[in-house]
């Protein structure tokens, strides 16, 4: 068991996207509904695997003492292996796939377009983003970030709203324009590496002792750039970020959870898998990038999610600024008081895990209204097509209609605006705690990174500003007359919702668990980076 | 006389024969004869060839039989593709037989 | 008392707050019996302790119970309770005050369609507010801080089909958030600090113990870091107790329902701040405090002013809150502490039986007018008032009591705290002099004013004639769960509750017994401060006599009888803009949606516009555009040039030189021998030549 869980975990989606196929010839079409049944059970075994791995799973174990880890060789030519494991890193992000992939499958139970291409197609991205989360070598890793991609544009361009193939294009170049970088980057690990190897363990060691130059700059300067990039805009970083409005938007609601849930996380995972490990001298050249970055992620994100009128947009730029924490609290390592480098970089690591349930609730409550109204907006847009309806408040005053679904939805809110008691208050706090400590010197230079964070602060007014603002605007007032009719959330809603709320009340209150998981790790990762010395560029 | 030059200037003498009646002749039968002088012409010099510049073993001899063999095969090869053309176009004439023209 | 007992201030709320909102429904009214009983078991415990810390008054703290909540290794925050007398007097009035509203609500709130929610927001609250009290560090107070800030937001968006609540509920929560970013970064500061000092620690009694060990060592920077720590963290208290430049949302908050004005932004929410700065007076260095004093100066006399021409009765009372609370803020500044404390607990007793009272009377006001079917007018504008005194005996007495209270009238518990408060602003300046004259300026100015608007509204409501007759009529006296909390609290206005001692010049009893005169360990002397406050109490109180009597006189002058028309006098003033400014709030509102508001908004749709409209319509996908374009220009030149000109080029020479050498093929072999004949002879010839 302890062998082959890792290896389930990624391939019974594919199994049962398999047996979709199989059911498909023989009476699939007459039954859509076996389609979901497939992948309920699918995803459901997954989601049990996950959770056996978790109880069975020792914090400070390291992948190289994992039971879990397994290494065989596959392409043994170029010396690529099929080498996965999971760690402190990989553990929450592990899970996180398994719950909201369980989640979202449930949640989509009302497709009605062709139910066996949607969840067979579902099935693939969930074992796509399994395996990158679980692999330990770089050409592996690299096959099912690509892999993830493919299913990820059909289930947008054919599912989606209005603009969709739009959206699924842009997502798809977007990220494929990513992936060129880093394959740039990994061939170049890879040949500079000796003996040459992908294995991301291995090139723990070999990769800092590259010592080549390339137009003047250190190779390995211009490797963590590429891989930056790549990564960037999966988080997304800003400017990278605009394909994330869009395809938010026009996806349908499980996809805008998985993609804001689960495929940010891998951006900013890579970074903490990929380029800290490998390339620790380098992360205190661009400690100081990414804590501008990141805090123009979180103040330009939160004032663009301010000036939405679309719910689902709304929460979409929520997502750039919520990420935005994740990449200051990254840069943070580099503090020379060590709670502060703690601080940040398990900040980070838990806003990741933390904002993927806050913002799936989130997507999943918009997507509840959207079933029932039909539209979303806070505002209608002044050039909306009714003309009657252009400029005017799109909801109002549901707080007496739907109480429940109020509640749940005030529950999302404050937990996406932070506040204690919900699991996201920790995670940001401990960002900002981690940027704060960067004292105003490191690494011989004067750092700006506190400065910065102070600014980044100010997310913490601008998040609630949007929240609230929406919250006021679609629950408070009186009754808007049009939707005296609506009924509360559904019970199959309430079964995707609420246990995620359960969640984020939990890790709220009790972080423990989500630290003992992650944090032997990331104090393995802070030494390696803090005990390497830095080098001029 | 006996020399080598005199069976050579026959044996050109008579390839220029030969080529001319190649040449000119538009009977399929003639230019067949022509040709047969083409082949005579070198039987000489292969014979002359032996005699004069000394050679044990005849081969030039040898190598004009086979040529007399060759050509006996070849008139025979030629004679009926000339009876087939006769057959298809009712003439051995050859400027007729154009149908391979650009 | 055993430690584990204090959970309960936590457990019994919160469970108070998931039983209505969970079961609470289905019971309907008689769920409040489960709330009621829960708060009243918290009031006993709180009760119990502070008996038993009066009886067994030590400086020792309790141990306390500590939970580890983040552990990262290094890092670490954990959580305990502090016990000590402050948190035990918090306690009671805490417990008191919420287990009072609740009573009181059940009669206030009947009929409302989500009455059990209602009740279950107040053990939110409560809930919230005994995590402030209990808290032993900075981070757990900031948790439990924007917990009631939460709460906060939901009980002032109680009736949230009112725009106005709706809107005032936001502004609460957002105004409460810009002072939270300050605290936090205060926190965040003195954490360091304390790292780099080698002991990371953010609990009270840690900080002032490391600070009082290190003090002496400081560098002039460091103290610049403890002051700027201190400032920062002041600005949470900014915020939550509606401290100038934040006060803007107090008034506004009004749109709650009159208890939760009464429980949470008048008696224990908004003292929080005061609460806060309390416990971290200790290391407030003298700068910071400054910073203090001048902040509490200008709210309490600023917000006395716009007390003076308020129409709407709880307008009047929650300007008065601020103000009161800028005195508890400017005392501590002027390192009055156990005198800012003080006025904070009287005026929780007062300043709740005001709003109760209010309460009462807007209840009788709103019943009177749904009974004519009259709902026009306004409830609460006591322009519509007027001789309540003798349909609503006991409302009138218990407010008169406690506005007796609030002016600063001796033996009433109001006297005492303001007394002490201002014997500290008048020490002040004699000990710095110069500008520090506008503190007991203020301090005074404002009792002046206090006194007056004050007896103003207990003019206006309850004396004279009445102004709606018909609306008179209907007036009748609340049932008792109403006006028994309005007894009780107007009982504990006297000053005899605080002292136990029928003089009532002297402040000394069980309170000045448990609350200490206060440490500070980062350069303050507060020996200094208490001679210099012993030595002004004397000048101190014969001012503040003559102070409420000029105020009350005033009043009674302008509203009880008349003398002088108030109308023209407003008239004149506004001659000068004054009373406008007045009324108006100074246009803090005003100038705040103009230089704030109004640009955020802008700045907010410029930038979407700039990152979707420009950036990303635009710039992003010009390349795609241009990528597409680039395509179309590659396929033009593939098919047009490449393909039609080069690769079918090469076909058509090729099929022109076979259209030239066509000739050639002339099918007559006699043609093809002459060739090959002079292609020989040509061969020959060429061979010949070389």
């Amino acid at each position: 068991m302890n062998e082959s869980i890792l290896t389930l975990l990624i391939f019974i989606p594919v199994i049962g996207a398999l047996a979709m196929l199989v059911f498909a010839q023989f009476g699939g079409k007459e039954n859509p509904d076996g389609f979901k049944w497939i992948a309920v059970i699918a995803t459901g075994i997954q989601l049990l695997l996950g959770i056996w791995l978790y109880l069975n799973y020792n914090p400070t174990d390291t992948v190289l003492t994992s039971a879990f880890t397994v290494q065989k060789e596959w392409i043994p030519q170029f010396n690529i292996q099929y080498y996965i494991g999971v760690d402190g890193l990989s553990m929450p992000m592990v899970l996180l796939t398994a719950f909201l992939s369980f989640i979202c499958v449930i949640s989509s139970w009302k497709i009605t377009k062709s139910p066996f291409g949607f969840f067979a197609l579902f099935l693939l991205l969930d074992a796509g983003m399994m395996g990158v989360f679980v692999s330990l070598d770089f050409f592996l890793f690299y096959v099912f970030w690509e892999v993830m991609l493919l299913p990820m544009y059909f289930l947008i361009g054919i599912w989606g709203g209005p603009q969709r193939q739009y959206a699924a294009i842009k997502f798809f170049l977007y990220t494929l324009f990513g992936s060129v970088f880093m394959l740039l980057a990994m061939l170049t690990l890879y040949f500079y590496s000796d003996p040459h190897t992908f294995n991301l363990i291995a090139l723990i060691d070999t990769a800092k002792t590259i010592d080549a130059t390339l137009w003047g700059f250190q190779i390995k300067y211009l490797i963590w750039l590429c891989l930056f990039i790549g990564f960037a805009i999966k988080v997304p970083v800003f400017p990278f970020h605009t394909w994330l409005p869009l395809a938010h938007v026009e996806a349908p609601t499980a996809i805008s959870v998985i993609l804001a849930g689960v495929l940010l996380k891998m951006g900013t995972y890579g970074l903490l898998r990929i380029s800290y490990p490998l390339l620790p001298g380098e992360v205190y050249h661009f400690a100081t990038i990414l804590a501008v970055l990141g805090v123009i992620n979180i103040i330009w994100g939160a004032a663009n999610a301010i000036a939405q009128i679309d719910l689902k947009k709304m929460v979409a730029y929520s997502s750039v600024s919520h990420m935005g924490y994740v990449i200051l609290g990254m840069a943070a390592v580099v503090s020379n008081s060590k709670a502060g480098a703690e601080a940040g970089m398990n900040g980070a690591a838990m806003q990741m895990f933390n904002h993927g349930t806050i913002t799936a609730m989130l997507f999943l409550l918009v997507g509840v209204i959207y079933d029932k109204a039909h539209h979303r907006y806070i505002f209608f847009p002044k050039d909306y097509k009714d003309k009657a309806l252009a400029g005017k408040q799109g909801f109002g005053g549901l707080g007496a209609q739907m109480p429940i679904y109020s509640a749940l939805m005030a529950m999302a809110f404050f937990a996406g605006l932070g506040l204690p008691a919900m699991s996201g208050f920790i995670s940001e706090a401990l960002c900002f705690i981690g940027g704060f400590s960067v004292d105003t010197t490191f690494a011989g230079e004067s750092s700006i990174i506190r400065i910065l964070t102070i600014i980044g602060t100010l997310g913490i007014l601008l998040n609630a500003i949007y929240f609230l603002r929406a919250f006021q605007h679609v629950f408070f007032g009186k009754l808007n007359e049009k939707y005296k009719e609506l009924t509360d959330i559904s019970l199959r809603e309430l079964v995707c919702v609420v246990p995620i709320a359960l969640i984020i009340l939990i890790l709220g209150i009790y972080p423990a668990p989500l630290i003992e998981m992650i944090a032997p790790t990331f104090s393995n990762l802070i030494d390696l980076i803090q005990s390497t010395p830095i080098m001029g560029i | 006389m006996d020399n080598l030059s005199t069976y050579l200037i026959i044996s050109a003498i008579l390839f220029s024969l030969g080529i001319y009646g190649v040449m000119t002749r538009r009977n399929a039968v003639a230019i067949l004869m022509g040709i047969e002088l083409i082949l005579n012409s070198a039987n000489l010099n292969f014979v002359a060839f032996n005699r004069f510049s000394g050679m044990e073993k005849l081969e030039g001899q040898v190598f004009s039989i086979f040529v007399i063999v060759l050509a006996a095969a070849e008139a025979a090869i030629a004679l009926a593709i000339i009876i087939n053309l006769y057959k298809n176009l009712n003439t051995v004439d050859v400027d007729e037989a154009d149908s391979l023209k650009g | 008392m055993p430690i584990s007992i204090f959970t309960l201030f936590l457990i019994l709320p919160l469970a108070s707050f998931i039983f209505q909102l969970s079961i609470g429904k289905r019971i309907g009214r008689n769920s409040h019996w489960v709330s009621l009983s829960f708060i009243f078991v918290t009031l006993c415990i709180a009760l119990g302790n502070l008996f038993s810390e009066i009886s067994h008054h030590s400086d020792e703290h309790a141990s306390n119970l500590v939970f580890n909540w983040i552990d990262l290794g290094t890092f670490k925050i954990e959580h305990g309770f502090q016990l000590d007398s402050l948190s035990a007097i918090m306690l009671v009035v805490v417990s008191l005050v919420s287990f009072l509203v609740h009573l009181y609500s059940t009669e206030y709130m009947k009929g409302d369609p989500r009455y059990t929610r209602y009740f279950g927001f107040l053990g939110l609250f409560t809930f919230s507010m005994n995590g402030i009290v209990l808290a032993d560090n900075l981070i757990m107070m900031y948790v439990f801080w924007e917990l009631v800030g939460l709460s906060s937001y939901l009980l002032i968006g109680f009736w949230f089909e009112k725009d106005s609540a709706a809107n005032a509920s936001k502004k609460a929560f957002l105004t409460n958030r810009v002072g939270d970013i300050g605290m936090f970064l205060g926190i965040m500061t003195i954490y360091f600090f304390t790292a780099s000092l080698g002991s990371a620690t953010l609990s009270f009694d840690g900080i002032t113990a490391l600070f009082q060990s290190s003090f002496s060592s400081f560098t002039p920077a460091d103290i610049t870091i403890v002051t700027i720590a201190g400032v920062l963290i002041f600005c949470g208290a900014i915020g939550k107790s509606a401290q100038f430049p934040l006060n803007i949302w107090l008034p506004d908050a009004m749109e709650g329902p009159t208890p939760v004005s009464a429980l949470i932004h008048a008696a224990t929410m908004v003292a929080a701040g005061v609460y806060m700065t309390v416990r971290i007076f200790p290391f407030l260095t003298p700068q910071a405090l400054e910073v203090v004093a001048v902040v509490g100066a200008v709210t309490a006399f600023g917000a006395a002013i716009i007390a003076i021409t308020q129409k709407d009765i709880k307008k009047v009372l929650a300007y008065s809150t601020v103000s009161q609370l800028g005195y508890m803020v400017m005392a501590l500044g002027v390192g009055a502490y156990q005198a800012g404390f003080f006025h904070l607990t009287t005026h929780a007793m007062f300043k709740a039986c005001l709003f109760l009272c209010s309460g009462s009377v807007i209840h009788a006001m709103h019943h009177a007018l749904h009974h004519l079917n009259d709902h026009k007018t306004d409830p609460q504008d006591m322009s519509n008032m007027g001789g309540m005194r003798n349909k609503m005996p006991i409302t009138y007495a218990s407010m008169l009591i406690a506005t007796l209270a609030i002016a600063g009238v001796p033996l009433f518990s109001g006297f005492l705290s303001k007394d002490m408060i201002l014997a500290g602003t008048l020490a002040y300046y004699h000990a710095h002099h110069g500008w520090t004259i506008i503190l007991p300026i203020a301090g005074f100015g404002a009792a002046v004013i206090t006194a007056f608007y004050m007896f103003r509204l207990i003019y206006l409501t309850f004396h004279g004639e009445p102004a709606r007759k018909d609306v008179y009529d209907q007036i009748h006296e609340s049932p008792l769960p109403m006006a028994f909390p309005l007894m009780l609290l107007a009982g504990l206005s006297l000053a005899f509750s605080f002292t136990f001692n029928l003089n009532p010049m002297d402040s000394h009893g069980w309170f000045t017994h448990l609350i200490s005169e206060g440490i500070n360990v980062v350069g303050l002397n507060m020996s200094q401060v208490i001679d210099g406050i012993h030595h002004a109490h004397h000048d101190a109180m014969i001012i503040s006599l003559t102070v409420a009597g000029i105020g009350i006189g005033l009043a009674a002058i302008f509203y009880l009888y008349k003398l002088v028309n108030v109308e023209k006098l407003a008239g004149v003033l506004n001659f000068f803009g004054l009373y406008n400014l007045s009324y108006n709030k100074f246009y803090i509102d005003e100038i705040y949606d103009a230089i704030l508001y109004r640009p955020f908004m802008w700045f907010c749709n410029l930038f979407s516009w700039i990152d979707w409209d420009l950036y990303d319509q635009k710039f992003i996908d010009f390349w795609g555009w241009f990528t597409l374009k680039i395509s179309d220009g590659a396929g033009y030149s593939d098919y047009n040039w490449l393909d039609q000109k080069l690769v079918d080029g090469f076909g058509k020479i090729t099929n022109k030189f076979g259209q030239g050498l066509k000739v050639t093929q002339s099918g007559i072999i006699q043609n093809y021998l002459l060739g090959g004949v002079i292609g020989f002879v040509t061969i020959f010839i060429i061979f010949k030549a070389f």
